[in-house]
């Protein structure tokens, strides 16, 4: 997983944006991070929703603090394993704290999509 | 400083509803008519316009529709649910500059008859203009509600917050509603067994943690402090106001950013107390937005009512009901009277301090009034 580093304070930036806050006239650079972290928050949406979710609802979403840095935080879903359904694992069962790590689902020929399974510490 | 220079002496509001038949720019008009004859000064002396950049009628049109005169002074400020006492304080800051003499603030929609388009219905191209959103939305982040939540969710956790303390909010408020023939939930009351068997929306938060839609318009009239003396209300004073957002904050999706559960309504309450001087101790009634319950416990604590983490419990022992600690939302607010971007708060906030409320808290001298907490925010302290 790569994300964005600023060059002088190493801070690493996510969402990703054109110009780097940490250092604004020093471009940020691309750099791989461990792809680990642990669940800081978690959500189960339940309709009305756009078409395409109304049928997973209700799915989890969770936010991931990454052990790289735990106030960059990704948005994603918990899956049993790559490729799962994003409804696979029910609310109820997903606490915050726990260890994740990512996984890729390509979606399609240009966007891989990140989701999140449980890791053993 | 504009400290007491400025003062609010009419306000004005359509009936709130569902599927009301006249037009987001008709109701407009008569929001703005309403304030103006409330305030006993006529329409050819107004010269200032303020409202939301969310506000589907332009200024131009609203004047050309109610016959106004030669305006000096308009101006938008941005974010939703974050804008209303920004509008109200740029124009008080207008005002007392001299930028113009009469100013006016709406803002009218008709969300409850689909007539607007929610942002998060657009198609995946136009999402693409937003940077943040290609983060969140394509995991199915897709509402605020669901950004409210993913913060609330974490809210509790940290701090030891149950639905029972959200259920406070929603039941304290439908309280004040159910005694306010105005409001769009008057005739319906909510018990706690109601609130708990409630469908979800987005766990951990149900229906009842959401705002009501509502199809509606209000507008206030302000004009400088010695000008106010010559009108027909008992005039309120814009004491103090300010606007805020902190670092790195991100509009709705708060949880980029290095303390999430800190957010704009700090910023925003150390700029008002720096100008006020009255502080959190010594306000009586506080209207805070509320277009979600969790909103409630996090901006308690950003005003300082409370210290941090202690939002939830400040909920408990009727201390948001009249008698308690701090009555909140006491016409209800968005979640129970009609949600209009908070302009409601607004008002309310006005006839706590002439008197004139429903649920009146008994020699009301100052109120604070707030935008939305989780969004680029303002809060103003008013005044008798």
């Amino acid at each position: 997983m790569r994300l964005q580093q600023c060059p002088v304070t190493g801070r690493l930036i996510f969402p990703p944006r054109p110009v780097n806050p940490w250092s604004p006239r020093d471009k940020a650079l691309w750099t791989t991070v461990s792809s680990t972290g642990t669940i800081w928050s978690v959500i189960a949406p339940h309709p009305p929703l756009m078409l395409d979710f109304t049928d997973l609802a209700p799915y989890n979403a969770i936010v991931v603090a990454l052990d790289a840095d735990p106030t960059i935080r990704l948005v994603g879903n918990l899956v049993p394993e790559a490729g799962a359904a994003i409804n696979a694992i029910a609310y109820e069962e997903i606490e915050i704290g726990e260890a994740v790590q990512v996984v890729f689902e390509r979606i399609n020929d240009e966007i891989p999509l990140p989701r999140w399974v449980r890791r053993m510490r | 400083m504009i400290k007491d220079k400025t003062a609010i002496v009419g306000i004005g509001q359509t009936a709130f509803g569902k599927k009301l038949p006249e037009s987001e720019l008709e109701l407009a008009c008569t929001a703005v008519l309403n304030a103006l004859d409330d305030a006993g000064i006529d329409r050819a002396e107004l010269d200032g316009l303020a409202s939301y950049t969310q506000e589907s009628n332009s200024e131009v049109e609203l004047a050309r529709n109610l016959g106004l005169g030669d305006i000096t002074y308009f101006s938008q400020v941005g974010y939703g649910g974050g804008a209303g006492p920004g509008v109200i304080g740029n124009l008080a800051m207008a005002v007392a500059t001299g930028q113009c003499r009469v100013g006016v603030a709406w803002r009218s929609r008709k969300r409850a008859s689909g007539a607007v388009r929610r942002p998060w219905s657009k198609s995946s191209s136009s999402l693409q203009e937003e940077i943040a959103v290609n983060y969140t939305r394509p995991f199915g982040v897709i509402r605020p509600v669901d950004e409210i939540a993913l913060l609330a969710r974490r809210y509790m956790h940290e701090y030891g917050a149950t639905r029972e303390h959200l259920a406070n909010v929603a039941l304290a408020q439908r309280k004040y509603a159910n005694n306010n023939p105005n409001a769009q939930m008057f005739a319906k009351t909510l018990s706690r067994e109601d609130y708990m068997n409630a469908r979800w929306i987005s766990q951990p938060l149900c229906l009842f943690d959401n705002c009501l839609e509502t199809d509606g318009a209000l507008a206030a009239v302000i004009v400088s402090a010695e000008h106010a003396r010559d009108c027909r209300q008992r005039p309120v004073l814009i004491h103090a106001w300010a606007q805020g957002f902190h670092s790195q904050h991100q509009t709705m999706q708060n949880f980029f950013c290095d303390d999430p559960l800190r957010g704009p309504s700090w910023v925003a309450a150390r700029q008002l107390y720096r100008q006020s001087d009255i502080q959190a101790r010594d306000i009586d009634v506080a209207q805070i937005y509320d277009a979600f319950t969790p909103l409630i416990p996090l901006s308690l604590e950003g005003y300082g009512f409370c210290a941090r983490g202690e939002g939830a419990a400040f909920t408990e022992n009727g201390n948001l009901e009249l008698g308690g600690k701090l009555p909140v939302n006491t016409s209800g607010g968005g979640l129970s009277e009609a949600y209009v971007h908070g302009f409601n708060l607004l008002t309310e906030g006005v006839r706590q301090l002439r008197g004139t409320a429903r649920n009146q808290v008994p020699g009301a001298a100052s109120c604070l009034v707030t935008a939305g907490e989780g969004v680029p925010t303002g809060a103003l302290i008013l005044r008798r």
